[in-house]
């Protein structure tokens, strides 16, 4: 099946509703496992990773979470989809550069993700939107206790669930949570909010995990610790943590309402004047301003603008996005250079945002921030 | 605090390094951070102190060191050695955690919460786990019983046990044919 016909389209993602999501993008829980005998996947030789994907495959894809889903090896996917996958945060930037034996088996509802020979022989992830992390891992619970009922796990009573980096072994869980948190970077309080969650062993991020930058003022927070806690207790905290961050999100974004209003205006201003008029723009700055614009939102700038838009625009401004868009509407197989791609990004940003109007910005006192969809 | 290298002294020098964005720390005695050439801050890696197995430097190390060093230096079920380990920080396959443990116990202590497993298990695993438990608890009634001359209640005890070994043996085939 054709990749791109099987995802669900990115405004029908984008309008998925969950609790805390004008701050929390998504909740996710990854469990890494593998299987006893065969090597892991970094030490195992072509013909193994071939026998443990011969082996895994089948039982993955007919678990009920995973039934009529995308199943594929990853050799076979083009560049193109792989880094659509990616910027959907559906599969790691590693997976997408394995070949031999690595895959990948996608969900319909795109909540499951099991990754196949990556680092480790099976990664498996659900994602929700908005602060769901308890009922991310309930669900990954769910189907990692039915797959080890078919699958021989490496496991030992002292280290727990064996996995090829020691950083993953125990509980085998990376819980993270996706969050736009502009109100913090803003006030430049981001710097002492990653100071003080990192003190509690949590690790904060970039927008694509591990040593990336935070483009579009998103981050993520995730557990670094695996053994010797439950997972549940690593749940709890992370949540803690995350409730906290959302608050101080909040309250910076008051804050900066009350004592620098015009501060705030200018900056969503210009980022409304730039994208709507922008004729090159690269992707790195189009976050940063998309980001703004997000901000704008929450704060009820743009009455009856649907976040949605923006959200969306987010994707879909990602190079493999727009090099996929361009393909499509053009029926250009040439791949675009960089530049082609920025000049086709700032168009695509200014149809987009034609109909979108003004920002309405009320200088003359104290706005209490709109409480959103926030449960 | 305990020096994190030989575990009986004071530990009286802090290390704390960026480890691929990550702030690694280690607490070593005096005696076992000279050894590990500490006082050399330049030539000094906390990677290879993390993974136990002394400096990179070509300098030959001395004969006493005291940073564990485990007995066995490459993996027998997979060829996987501790230059491998070093090189990329991951194991080769599960056989590499009882391989390289000396070294890992250390390494897992700067890692992580503990050093045990304290989370899900497989169900295999936790039935078995729980036959083996009872089984013991079963074993001291029996030698009660025997001792009590109440040879019938060891009697029906004897068949508990049995049943309960034979319910574990179809586990472990069940384990290892699924």
């Amino acid at each position: 099946m054709n990749l791109n016909d099987f995802l669900i389209p990115t405004q029908d993602i984008c309008r998925r509703p969950g609790p805390f999501d004008r701050v929390v993008l998504t909740s996710r829980v990854r469990l890494a496992r593998n299987l006893q005998e065969i090597p892991f996947p970094g030490k195992a030789n072509k013909q193994e990773r071939q026998q443990l994907l011969q082996t895994v495959k089948p039982v993955i894809e007919t678990m009920p979470a995973l039934k009529e889903g995308f199943s594929e090896e990853i050799a076979k996917l083009t560049d193109l989809d792989r880094q659509i996958l990616v910027e959907r945060h559906l599969i790691s930037r590693e997976l997408a550069k394995k070949n031999q034996g690595a895959a990948m088996v996608l969900s319909v509802d795109e909540t499951f993700c099991v990754m196949i020979n990556e680092e480790d022989h099976l990664r498996m992830q659900a994602i929700l939107p908005g602060l769901q992390i308890k009922e991310a891992w309930k669900a990954i619970d769910k189907l990692d206790t039915m797959v080890e009922t078919k699958l021989p796990i490496a496991f030992s009573s002292q280290f727990g669930y064996l996995t090829a980096c020691p950083t993953n072994v125990g509980t085998g869980i990376r819980v993270s949570a996706m969050l736009h948190l502009p109100g913090l970077v803003i006030a430049e309080h981001m710097q002492q909010t990653i100071t003080a969650v990192n003190k509690l062993g949590l690790a904060v991020r970039g927008l694509y995990g591990e040593g990336t930058e935070a483009l579009g003022n998103v981050f993520q927070i995730s557990n670094q610790m695996t053994l010797g806690e439950s997972e549940l207790e690593i749940i709890e905290r992370l949540n803690k943590v995350v409730i906290q961050v959302i608050e101080n999100e909040e309250n910076a974004r008051a804050k900066l309402l009350e004592n620098k209003p015009e501060m705030l205006f200018n900056q969503i201003g210009r980022a409304y004047g730039i994208l709507t008029n922008s004729h090159i723009i690269s992707s790195k700055e189009a976050k940063n301003l998309l980001s703004l614009l997000r901000l704008g939102l929450d704060l009820g700038y743009f009455p009856d603008v649907d976040p949605a838009i923006v959200d969306e625009l987010f994707i879909v401004t990602e190079p493999a996005h727009i090099q996929y868009e361009a393909k499509n509407t053009e029926g250009e197989a040439l791949k675009k250079t960089p530049e082609e791609r920025d000049i086709r990004r700032a168009s695509l940003l200014r149809e987009s945002l034609e109909k979108m109007p003004k920002p309405v910005m009320d200088t003359s006192g104290p706005k209490k921030s709109d409480p959103g969809r926030n449960p | 605090m305990l020096c994190n290298i030989c575990n009986e002294n004071e530990a009286t020098v802090h290390l704390t390094q960026m480890l691929e964005g990550e702030i690694k720390k280690m607490d070593m005695c005096e005696s076992c951070a000279q050894k590990q050439g500490v006082d050399d801050p330049s030539g000094i890696s906390l990677v290879d102190l993390l993974v136990g197995l002394g400096p990179t430097s070509t300098e030959p190390q001395p004969k006493t060191t005291t940073a564990p060093i485990t007995g066995l230096s490459s993996c027998p079920k997979c060829g996987y050695t501790q230059a491998d380990l070093k090189k990329t920080g991951r194991l080769g396959c599960s056989e590499c955690y009882t391989t390289f443990e000396e070294g890992l116990d250390q390494m897992l202590r700067s890692m992580h919460k503990g050093v045990r497993h304290n989370g899900k298990s497989p169900k295999g695993f936790r039935n078995t786990r729980e036959l083996k438990a009872k089984t013991r608890k079963l074993e001291k009634e029996l030698e009660k019983a025997i001792k009590d001359e109440r040879y019938e209640d060891a009697a029906i005890i004897r068949d508990s046990i049995k049943a309960l070994a034979n319910a574990m043996s179809e586990f472990e085939t069940e384990a290892a044919t699924s």
